[in-house]
């Protein structure tokens, strides 16, 4: 049975006959997902570097190569979903100037190389010159080749460092806006489509993408700290749900005016749009996104975090803190994943007609389907622990030149 | 300049002549001729095979089969509407056949009753209308005048025949208010029906003091709907219940 | 005067004028017998920039036979699965409550189910839809790699060879007229029978309306039943707060449909 004929028969109303079909599936609501975690996580970086958040220092070398291992996977489910991969050079080739996606290609080549490479490569340069001087293991042939060939480590050769990995910065903070706003442009930008076609969605992607990034940090940071039996810096830990809580607040603040501008305005398309909401998308989008994903962490964050009082409005012991900054970081993920699922699925669950629904049929097999997506989903964590295997973020790796 | 400066500079010269080295011999041929796209596409398209010929083609060999269609009530149907694509019929006659549909099932397609087509079409309950006798046994599909002029208005009007069939003037005959010339039968455009011209036309029945059976709606001529016909207001063919 | 000297001059002119207009006749008349001897003898002397085409749809006319949407995909080789169509009729049903049905199973190609709500209906109507060859055409603002495009005749094609099969432009298009092709991965979508309207023949679903509803014409001729069409009627077009541009121009339109 083809599975379009068994979609067909649970079409509601009436649907344009080329609409019964759903074109853009799972692999791009994992797109806008991972890049939301990779602006997120430099963006938590930048603030370490550019704006001297101390507490959060420990996480800041871990968040640059999280930052890395998701922008390396970012285009591997937009690559996945063309109907020809095989002509995907054609975007650096002919790329038309009118299109936002066709601006893919040189967003994502300018966030990679320029910004976060280079960012990268500034901060370690030093420790690469001395793991490559190391007599012993096979690592050290990477680390040689990874200096390019540069071994000047005098100071003031690592003062030119410093500046310039600040310099980087402060051009990657934008950037890290340009790259999910423009992710967010991409579905904004289309005015055939009600659902998507609004110039605040760029920004609630972006704030969305900070709490996305903050909250995996969070994750990773706890996660890594104690797979290695160390202790947890909980002043790092408070300062992380602080952020997370102002990034949310921000972020369910635009959503609610997006939504009550929406309903206010009740353009032509308020039907079918409320259809869709009470309906096809009010397990994904009302308890999910917004219930789970953001009211319950918005109450846990603003009663045990230090974001709206110092030491919180209760008071609770380190462990039990933890473990729920946790349970939040994990419903945020979920809620920020229902997101992404509301946009993308969401928007073409209705008939640009505004008179019908039509339902998305997951796969499980197959470049698009479920199995599909969870590797694309596990192959950053993957990425990460390679890149963390080369370039070990943590504090005790660092070598600290003498003389210096 | 500092060292690691000058590597990235080089490295970095590298990635960027690389791509426009790539760019150089990755290009389409055509691109950009006429606009941002490939104009050898455009001449792809241009030979897609033609599979209706258009209805010029068949008068050279179908002469009388298309003198008779020219001048009748199907002039504006196309002959490969009914017989199908017939470009590769005018390559090779022979060799590739046209259907003609001959069942029953076919004109409805355009001539079965429904109340989303235009009034005036002419549509058959294909039900009612000589059951299982196949079209052509009555109708030349390139000339399909009735074989005799239509007997009453359901012919040609099925939609106002069906609303009037359920409301409260199912027994009036439809010539009771529309004076309709013989000749509308046959030329229908030209000879039109006529409409009540009065407000005393309904009146005979709905007035106050009409000698009509007392359950019909009455109303005072006088002070109702003033200056307007009543089929101005009112739809006769379903007048409202109430 | 002056002027009298070159006079004999321009008259022999004159005769040579209308020889060659005599002889411009022959050809032409020649050409026509050759043209539907073989209708691919005139390919070579097209010119796109002679040209701009549009469509009229009349709804009055059109009694949703579904021959349009029929004839499309035979011509055009679409996949005859429903799901994939160039063009398609839609039917409206208006009651007196002001609630809309509207539906088009199979595009209509099989005609339409009776109508179950015959005895409150206020108006009902069949509307055809087709790509609208936007001249501000959405779908190409957003192709990435240049793979869909307007031609200077003013017809929005797609280039199956060069496609990636990103499905951008499906998203962008507001009339849903564009479809990804299960068999190239590319999408698809209406040309205006552009292989067809180049040699000179009409759109393959012009040419099978029975009734005349779809009129087909060339925007840039002072005569041509386009032209006609676009004096005699009141014409709307899809979507006109979208800033399309949509070059099939409707008659009879009625406000519910979109």
């Amino acid at each position: 049975m083809d599975p379009l004929q068994e979609i067909l028969r649970q079409v509601v109303g009436y649907v344009y006959p080329n609409e019964i079909e759903l074109h853009w599936g799972l692999l791009i609501v994992i797109y806008p997902y991972i890049t939301g975690l990779v602006a997120g996580a430099f963006i938590l970086a930048s603030l370490v570097r550019v704006f001297n958040v101390r507490e959060l220092q420990p996480t800041y070398r871990l968040s640059l190569l999280t930052a890395l291992a998701y922008l390396i996977v970012a285009p591997l489910p937009l690559l996945a979903h063309l109907g020809h991969p095989e002509r995907s050079y054609e975007i650096f080739i002919t790329p038309n100037p009118h299109s936002a996606m066709a601006m893919f290609g040189f967003v994502y080549a300018w966030y990679l190389t320029v910004v976060l490479l280079l960012e990268i490569w500034f901060d370690y340069r030093k420790d690469l010159v001395v793991w490559s001087q190391q007599p012993h293991g096979w690592r050290r042939w990477v680390h040689r080749l990874l200096t390019l060939g540069v071994t000047d480590i005098s100071a003031q050769s690592l003062g030119f460092d410093r500046s310039a990995g600040r310099f980087i910065t402060i051009i990657g903070i934008p950037s890290a806006f340009l790259l999910h706003g423009y992710v967010g442009f991409i579905f904004g930008s289309v005015k055939a489509n009600p659902w998507w076609s609004s110039v605040l969605i760029p920004i609630v992607f972006l704030f969305s993408a900070i709490v996305s990034g903050i909250a995996l940090m969070l994750l990773f940071y706890l996660l890594g700290t104690l797979l290695r039996s160390k202790a947890v810096d909980m002043a790092c830990m408070d300062k992380l749900a602080m952020f997370l809580f102002y990034a949310l607040v921000l972020d369910f603040s635009l959503e609610m005016l997006d939504f009550i501008h929406r309903l206010y305005e009740a353009e032509e398309s308020i039907h079918i749009l409320s259809l869709l909401v009470s309906g096809r998308l009010f397990l994904s989008l009302v308890i999910l996104q917004a219930f789970l994903g953001t009211l319950i962490p918005l109450l846990i964050l603003g009663l045990i975090s230090p974001a709206l009082r110092r030491g919180g409005m209760v008071n609770l012991p380190d462990e039990l803190r933890r473990l729920l900054y946790v349970g939040s970081a994990v419903l945020i993920q979920i809620g920020i994943f229902s997101t992404r699922w509301n946009v993308v699925i969401g928007g073409q669950l209705f008939s640009k007609s505004l008179r019908g629904l039509t339902v998305y049929k997951m796969q499980l097999l197959g470049m698009e389907g479920l199995f599909a997506a969870a590797a694309l989903l596990i192959l950053p964590l993957v990425l990460l622990l390679v890149l963390i295997a080369m370039l070990p973020p943590w504090a005790e790796a660092e070598t600290h030149p003498t003389g210096a | 300049m500092p060292p690691q400066l000058t590597r990235l500079l080089i490295v970095f010269a590298v990635l960027a002549s690389g791509l426009v080295a790539a760019r150089h011999f990755l290009l389409p041929k055509t691109f950009g001729e006429s606009g941002h796209y490939r104009t050898a596409a455009v001449e792809a398209i241009t030979k897609q095979p033609v599979r209706y010929a258009g209805r010029e083609a068949c008068a050279l060999c179908h002469p009388d089969i298309v003198e008779i269609h020219r001048k009748g009530n199907h002039q504006t149907v196309a002959c490969e509407v009914c017989h199908g694509p017939a470009a590769a019929h005018v390559e090779s006659p022979s060799d590739h056949q046209l259907p003609a549909p001959r069942e029953r099932g076919y004109c409805p397609l355009c001539h079965g009753y429904d109340p989303s087509r235009p009034t005036g079409f002419p549509q058959i309950e294909p039900v009612a209308h000589n059951p299982l006798k196949p079209c052509i046994s009555c109708h030349n599909p390139h000339e399909p005048r009735p074989p005799h002029v239509p007997e009453d208005c359901r012919a040609c009007h099925g939609q106002i025949a069906r609303m009037k069939a359920v409301s409260p003037h199912v027994q009036l005959a439809c010539t009771r208010c529309h004076e309709t010339p013989e000749r509308h039968k046959t030329a229908p455009r030209e000879a039109r029906p006529d409409k009540p011209r009065t407000r005393e036309f309904c009146g005979a029945c709905h007035a106050q003091g009409a000698s009509s059976p007392k359950e019909i709606p009455r109303i005072d001529l006088a002070t109702h709907g003033g200056r307007f016909l009543c089929w101005q207001c009112h739809y006769p063919h379903q007048p409202e219940l109430n | 005067m002056k002027d009298e000297g070159p006079q004999p001059e321009a008259s022999g002119e004159k005769i040579y004028a209308d020889r060659r207009a005599f002889l411009r006749t022959c050809a032409q008349g020649a050409s026509a017998v050759l043209f539907i001897l073989q209708p691919r003898q005139g390919e070579a002397a097209y010119s796109p920039r002679d040209h701009f085409y549009g469509m009229g749809i009349d709804i009055a006319k059109c009694i949703g036979c579904g021959r349009c949407a029929d004839a499309c995909k035979k011509e055009n080789d679409v996949p005859r699965e429903p799901f994939y169509f160039r063009t398609w009729v839609e039917r409206y049903m208006i009651n007196d409550q002001g609630e809309t049905t509207v539906d088009s199973p199979n595009g209509g190609i099989a005609g339409f189910p009776a109508a179950t709500n015959e005895k409150g209906m206020l108006r009902t109507f069949f509307v055809p839809k087709l790509c609208n060859h936007c001249a501000n055409p959405p779908c190409v603002q957003v192709c990435p790699v240049g793979a869909t495009f307007a031609t200077e005749d003013g017809v929005v094609l797609v280039d199956k060879d060069y496609c990636i099969g990103c499905r951008y432009c499906i998203q962008a298009c507001p009339y849903g007229a564009r479809f990804l092709d299960p068999r190239t991965r590319t999408a698809d979508k209406c040309t205006f029978c552009y292989h067809r309207v180049v040699k000179g023949l009409l759109p393959a679903c012009v040419e099978v309306c029975p009734t005349g509803a779809r009129v087909f014409g060339d925007l840039r001729q002072r005569s041509s039943p386009l032209e006609r069409f676009m004096r005699m009627n009141k014409l709307q077009v899809l979507k006109p707060s979208l800033n399309t541009g949509p070059k099939v121009y409707y008659a009879s339109l009625d406000g519910e449909v979109r």
